[in-house]
């Protein structure tokens, strides 16, 4: 069990610094251009009847990478074919790149 | 068909109705429309013929009446409550229009002048869910129905009961050469008869009368939808005999049906029972007190609501309102209350839709699904708004609000001590994560706070921060603006929310909302509109008739630049066929250029603002508009957003 977690761990860990580097401003083009922001949103903010919200913080790369190439809900596939490898790292950087949202307690309206 | 025994703009030789205007014979002065009756011995041309002592009376033209079928004909609508009839005017009801107009002094129902007739019935659709009584509608003849069959269908759809009255010229003799005849039809309700309920042609004024009143009582029955009656041109106009014996019938509203007492015995045991008891509320709130019995039968069994937002069922800030935890909800629960749904199928399945469509139920196993809705007392086959066959373990074709009553007296019966502080204990957990669920909420609404475009969690919230401590009525649809003024703002009456079209039919928004706005205004609520805008252009001249008949509301425009729905499922289509994956806005956008609501609202008459697309701007444009709003005048803001 504790070997299992430790591949699992170094797996995960290993996913996360594997990201290739992208370009966050090509990438934020790309999400408006290949339609991203159509179900997620300009700022990939998500929205509840079309999909959720993918950064601040998005999924570790290779798992974000295979719900986007293999979806497993409603999203529309992108194939590598649709979404080269290149722009999808673009992207990925476009989302690693978003600003954390202000606290809801600073926001008097939202109080 | 049997043709109708009247007659028509026949010439009378004597004068049998009173005050009857004569015009002489022949002469240069005779208007061309009207035919001279025939001399005995016809003039010379250009010598007029002079009457001599010897020759005959003259025979005279008829050409007034002071009580034309029209007026009988509003004198029956005066008896069924109609406050309102929204009409675009046509031909083929200028008889009844006039009357309405003069004999019933343009009061209940007061005309409300429509420049579309899919505005029109929709206006009316809009106004029914927030006054509980229909609105009268006219469509004239071909074309009129044929704009208006749209709304119908989405009134249809969404179980609310228009009234109907269109227009028709039956007798083939009499109809005038042209237009007439392009505006006159064998069976005028065939056209929509697959979503409406009832509709009658009567051929005489007393069959009207019936006709008309049971339309009413029908339409008012649940399941409510829409009725149509066709008013006959020459019913309209023609003189009523002197010896026409007419009454207009009483009115009796059926008392709406309730569920079989066993069925209801056992849903309530069923429901005290298991420890996951979720209610599911679709068009549950027929009237005011299906909010305040939901929330009774709730708060017995202190079990979980989700309210699918199809009328205003459940106060959102309740604490047993988890709404949005409906698929955990549908996938934990014991027991499933399902109230009027549209889509009982729906709510248990999950559906995908790829290129190989699948579907799983998302319950577990042995949950058991009860079904109380109308809907399983009268459907139509042809449109197939009825959605996918559910199998549930109890059905009972009922109205659900009236059934509520008998439920909860029989929930009260089965709740036992033990039961109570089991109940008590669900109702703590259900609390704590109701307040999880607000603060989830009020963190979420952070992301794109500060983005342009616009989001719509930032919009709902300005929106909140200008009405909440007034009397408010929202009336307009919530999904595309992804719920969020459910999810942030506190809905607690029954008359601020009233759902969406039904049918899914784009254009139902503004003259809804417009509706809905005029059966507020009474009240003196401040209504807001979160306006749609592909929505919006199908028929904006609905902004003129609120500027023209003072209806008080704001329009917020959802500004998207698009038929968003429809992108999305191009980019489904282009994502599944590996190719233009960047094409989806051909077709489906709304730019290039960017239309100016803002100038289009003005040229219709209403103070309007915008285009705002900084987020900062947008709070003292609000502010301005609902000062505009509360001096009784309607206005818009355009504000420029993201998608959903």
């Amino acid at each position: 069990m504790l070997k299992t977690t430790i591949v699992l761990g170094l797996t995960l860990a290993i996913g996360q610094s594997a990201a290739p580097a992208g370009d966050a401003k090509n990438g934020k083009k790309l999400f408006a251009a290949d339609g991203c922001y159509q179900c997620h949103g300009y700022e990939a903010q998500g929205a509840v009847p079309t999909g959720p919200r993918l950064g601040p913080k998005p999924l570790a790369f290779t798992q974000f990478s295979k719900l986007v190439r293999q979806p497993i809900g409603q999203m529309p596939p992108y194939t590598t074919k649709s979404l080269p490898d290149k722009d999808l790292a673009d992207i990925y950087a476009f989302l690693q790149s978003l600003p954390a949202p202000p606290a809801p307690d600073a926001i008097a309206i939202l109080k | 068909m049997r043709k109708p025994s009247i007659g028509r703009r026949r010439f009378l030789k004597q004068a049998a109705v009173t005050g009857a205007a004569v015009v002489a014979a022949g002469g240069a002065s005779a208007a061309a429309s009207q035919e001279a009756p025939a001399l005995a011995r016809p003039a010379p041309p250009g010598v007029p013929a002079l009457p001599r002592e010897s020759d005959p009376a003259p025979a005279v033209e008829v050409l007034t009446t002071d009580r034309p079928g029209g007026d009988f004909m509003v004198d029956v609508l005066k008896t069924l409550d109609l406050e309102y009839v929204a009409a675009n005017p046509g031909s083929s009801f200028r008889g009844l229009h006039e009357s309405l107009i003069n004999h019933g002094g343009n009061r209940a129902p007061e005309f409300i002048t429509c420049c579309h007739e899919e505005s029109s019935v929709a206006l009316a659709h809009g106004y029914f869910k927030v006054a509980g009584k229909p609105m009268a509608t006219l469509a004239h003849g071909t074309v009129g129905l044929q704009h208006a069959a749209m709304a119908i269908y989405n009134a249809y759809c969404d179980r609310v009961p228009v009234y109907v009255i269109a227009g028709n010229s039956i007798d083939a003799t009499q109809r005038r050469p042209g237009v007439e005849w392009d505006h006159s039809v064998q069976d005028a309700a065939a056209l929509v008869r697959d979503f409406c309920k009832w509709d009658d042609l009567p051929i005489s004024l007393q069959h009207f009368a019936e006709s008309a009143v049971r339309a009413y009582k029908i339409a008012m029955t649940p399941p409510t939808m829409p009725v149509l009656i066709v008013a006959d041109g020459g019913l309209q106009e023609d003189p009523i005999a002197p010896d026409a014996a007419l009454r207009i019938p009483k009115l009796t509203m059926a008392a709406p049906p309730q569920g079989d007492s066993g069925a209801v015995a056992e849903t309530a045991r069923l429901l005290v029972a298991v420890d996951n008891p979720v209610i599911i509320a679709g068009r549950l709130a027929r009237t005011p007190a299906g909010m305040s019995r939901l929330v009774e039968l709730a708060e017995l069994l202190q079990a979980p609501v989700v309210d699918q937002g199809e009328r205003m069922n459940f106060p959102s800030r309740h604490a047993l309102n988890h709404s949005d935890r409906a698929r955990e909800l549908v996938g934990g629960a014991d027991v499933i209350l399902g109230l009027e749904l549209t889509d009982f199928w729906g709510t248990v399945d999950a559906y995908r839709d790829q290129l190989h469509r699948t579907s799983r139920p998302i319950t577990k196993s042995g949950a058991k699904l009860v079904s109380i809705t109308a809907g399983d007392l009268f459907g139509k086959s042809n449109y197939q708004d009825q959605q996918r066959y559910p199998e549930v373990d109890i059905a009972m074709a009922a109205d659900a609000e009236a059934t509520l009553p008998s439920l909860i007296e029989a929930v009260k019966r089965n709740i036992t001590p033990d039961r109570k502080r089991v109940f008590e204990e669900r109702g703590r957990t259900l609390a704590a994560s109701r307040q999880r669920l607000l603060e989830r909420a009020r963190s979420e609404a952070t992301f794109a706070w500060e983005a342009s475009p616009i989001s719509t969690a930032r919009l709902s919230a300005e929106l909140w921060a200008q009405i909440k401590d007034s009397d408010w009525a929202l009336v307009s649809p919530i999904d595309f603006v992804s719920r969020w003024p459910m999810r942030l703002w506190s809905f607690d009456k029954p008359y601020q929310y009233i759902g969406a079209s039904g049918g899914a039919g784009v254009g139902y928004g503004a003259p809804a909302a417009v509706g809905a706005a005029l059966a507020h205004r009474k009240y003196g609520r401040l209504v807001v509109s979160i306006q749609a805008d592909g929505d919006l252009m199908y028929a904006p001249g609905v902004l003129w008739t609120a500027a023209h008949h003072r209806i008080p509301m704001l329009s917020v425009m959802h500004n998207n630049r698009a038929y968003h729905q429809e992108v999305m499922h191009i980019q489904r289509m282009a994502n599944r066929h590996q190719r233009g994956v960047t094409t989806a806005g051909i077709g489906t956008t709304i730019e290039n250029p960017n239309i100016d609501y803002a100038g289009l609202a003005k040229s219709l008459g209403v103070h309007a603002e915008g285009p705002i697309t900084d987020p900062k701007e947008l709070g003292g444009a609000l502010k301005r508009a609902l000062d505009v709003v509360k001096r009784g005048e309607p206005a818009l803001v355009d504000v420029v957003t993201q998608p959903r």
